[in-house]
């Protein structure tokens, strides 16, 4: 690896050289081995790996609100119970990811320590924009891999200083960024959870009702899509639910979530379809 | 042929490069680099608002250096992706400030060899640790020489005159607006040292930050303008028994301030984070 110094123990000159703000640039001229993607092509396509699914993102008024449930799946075996598929992509904005979960976490580390790293050589973080092309990138990168069933297909959500407002961006296997106003998902339950949202959603919605909006649109996905966990009352499990604001990024704590997820279940009792 | 201006023994070579080295860091403005009760606060001379000698490395790690701004801004960003290099191989918790330091002494020491001209530079590396005894402040010189400081560090400019004035006024447990007052008075005694006159600084002459052993993850926290000010009188009002003429009228305009001494580290963080800091995973 490029990090051990040479003999004499001093730094090798890329890391003194100057002008590179990026830590993705940096790790592919210093240890290209540890970026992802950078992998040769697999001799087959790969289909019993562990996958994330379903995340959802709502704006409202003072921000973005993202959840996530907390299931991967290796075909029709339940991988993990407890995964958690939504970060902190820095101090303002949120990651949710849907796809191979062992290449999208590592998709998620490289992103968290590439805003970080921008930040800290350049003195000031990246616009949200800035963030959210950045990512389209990396995600593009991974394009060989998603080809031969290795796909990442992340959510990315944050709270925009300039405008004020949260901003949702989705993007596709090739890279493709696309903004999205007022609501998405991703994963294999997002088509469920995308009609909970879209019946649902309004523009005044206050940040508690985006929460609570959130959680339903997830339990609606966990109800038609067998690979997208619903809430685990007897292991305490509950979905994983992150609120963006300028206040920053904050994880809702577990008792809150269940909570909110005891109201659901308890209207749900007279309505199952919500 | 190669050596044109003939045989220079090893000897001479060193001092030659070393009191070039020096002369060049004395040139520059000081920094002043000491521990207080929550953490390592960093002081240092600098017009600047946007041209740092103070910056984050890590989580909490934090870099302070003085002498020419080229090369030691090349230095930083080195540690900066040296850093984050080791914590994405690896875990967070395996960026320590040692690491780092032993990094810069080996660069500086090869340089000051190699190069014809050595860095004029002088760096502080300082890592907070969970107290105030496991704090570590390394201080390396431009010829990659280390030294383990306890306490506080002065460099640039008149360190010595720095230092003595430091020695005499800095203990241990300071609050964070003492410490930095602390340290405004002895970059004042550098001043006066250099035959630069008895006044005052001004806080816009300052560039003050502080590794805050209270902040969940990155503990590094650029302290400036109004919040700079509000810790400053906060000193000057509560603080021991030394208020110095200078910041007495200071202190009568604040008295009505009903901000109490104890909560001025919460009253400075005039930052936007909030307390999602501390939540990344530690590893995917």
């Amino acid at each position: 690896m490029a990090d051990a110094p040479d003999v004499t123990g001093r730094l090798p000159g890329i890391f003194l050289s100057p002008g590179i703000a990026s830590f993705t640039e940096f790790l592919a001229s210093a240890a290209p081995d540890l970026l992802p993607g950078r992998r040769g092509p697999l001799p087959a396509a790969v289909e019993e790996v562990p996958h994330g699914t379903t995340i959802v993102a709502i704006t409202h008024g003072t921000g973005v609100v993202m959840a996530g449930d907390r299931r991967a799946t290796t075909g029709n075996i339940i991988a993990q119970r407890d995964i958690e598929k939504v970060f902190p992509a820095d101090e303002f904005s949120a990651i949710g990811i849907a796809g191979t979960a062992g290449i999208a976490i590592e998709l998620v580390r490289l992103f968290q320590v590439e805003l970080e790293h921008y930040e800290k050589i350049e003195g000031m973080p990246l616009s949200l924009d800035g963030k959210a092309n950045r990512l389209s990138t990396m995600i593009r990168q991974n394009l060989g891999l998603a080809m031969q069933g290795l796909p990442v297909v992340p959510l990315f959500a944050g709270f925009d200083a300039e405008t004020q407002t949260g901003r949702i961006f989705s993007y596709d296997l090739t890279g493709g960024r696309y903004e999205e106003h007022s609501f998405h998902s991703v994963g294999s339950g997002s088509l469920f959870a995308r009609g909970a949202l879209k019946r649902q959603f309004r523009t005044d919605l206050s940040q508690g009702e985006a929460i609570r909006l959130c959680v339903e649109a997830l339990y609606d996905a966990a109800d038609d899509d067998s690979a997208t966990g619903g809430p685990d009352m007897t292991r305490h499990i509950y979905p994983l639910v992150a609120k963006v604001t300028e206040r920053g990024y904050q994880r809702l704590p577990d008792d809150e979530v269940g909570a909110i997820v005891e109201q659901i279940i308890r209207s749900r009792i007279d309505h199952p379809g919500g | 042929m190669t050596t044109p201006f003939g045989y220079v023994g090893p000897e001479q070579l060193i001092r030659d490069r070393s009191d070039f080295a020096r002369k060049g860091i004395a040139r520059g403005r000081s920094v002043v680099v000491l521990t207080y009760a929550d953490g390592i606060a960093f002081v240092a001379e600098n017009p600047s608002k946007a041209l740092h000698k103070i910056s984050e490395i890590y989580d909490r790690i934090a870099f302070a250096a003085v002498g020419k701004y080229n090369e030691f801004e090349n230095l930083r960003m080195a540690g900066v992706r040296l850093a984050d290099l080791r914590g994405y191989s690896y875990d967070r918790r395996d960026v320590t400030g040692r690491g780092l330091a032993n990094a810069y002494a080996q660069t500086l020491g090869s340089i000051f060899i190699e190069h014809n001209k050595p860095y004029e530079v002088e760096i502080v590396v300082a890592e907070l640790g969970d107290t105030t005894e496991e704090d570590q402040i390394y201080r390396l010189t431009y010829d990659g020489s280390v030294g383990d400081e306890s306490g506080f560090v002065a460099m640039g400019g008149q360190a010595e005159a720095i230092s003595s004035s430091l020695r005499a006024s800095h203990r241990e447990g300071l609050q964070l607006g003492e410490a930095i007052r602390v340290a405004l008075r002895s970059l004042e005694a550098g001043h006066q040292q250099g035959g630069q006159g008895t006044e005052s600084l001004r806080t816009d002459q300052l560039e003050v930050a502080v590794l805050d052993r209270n902040r969940p993850r990155r503990a590094f926290r650029r302290i400036a303008g109004a919040a700079l000010e509000r810790l400053l009188r906060e000193a000057s009002r509560g603080g021991p028994g030394e208020a110095a003429g200078k910041t007495t009228a200071a202190s009568d305009t604040a008295a009505s301030d009903t901000v109490e001494p104890a909560s001025a580290g919460d009253a400075a963080d005039d930052s936007p984070e909030g307390e999602g800091g501390g939540r990344r995973p530690s590893a995917g």
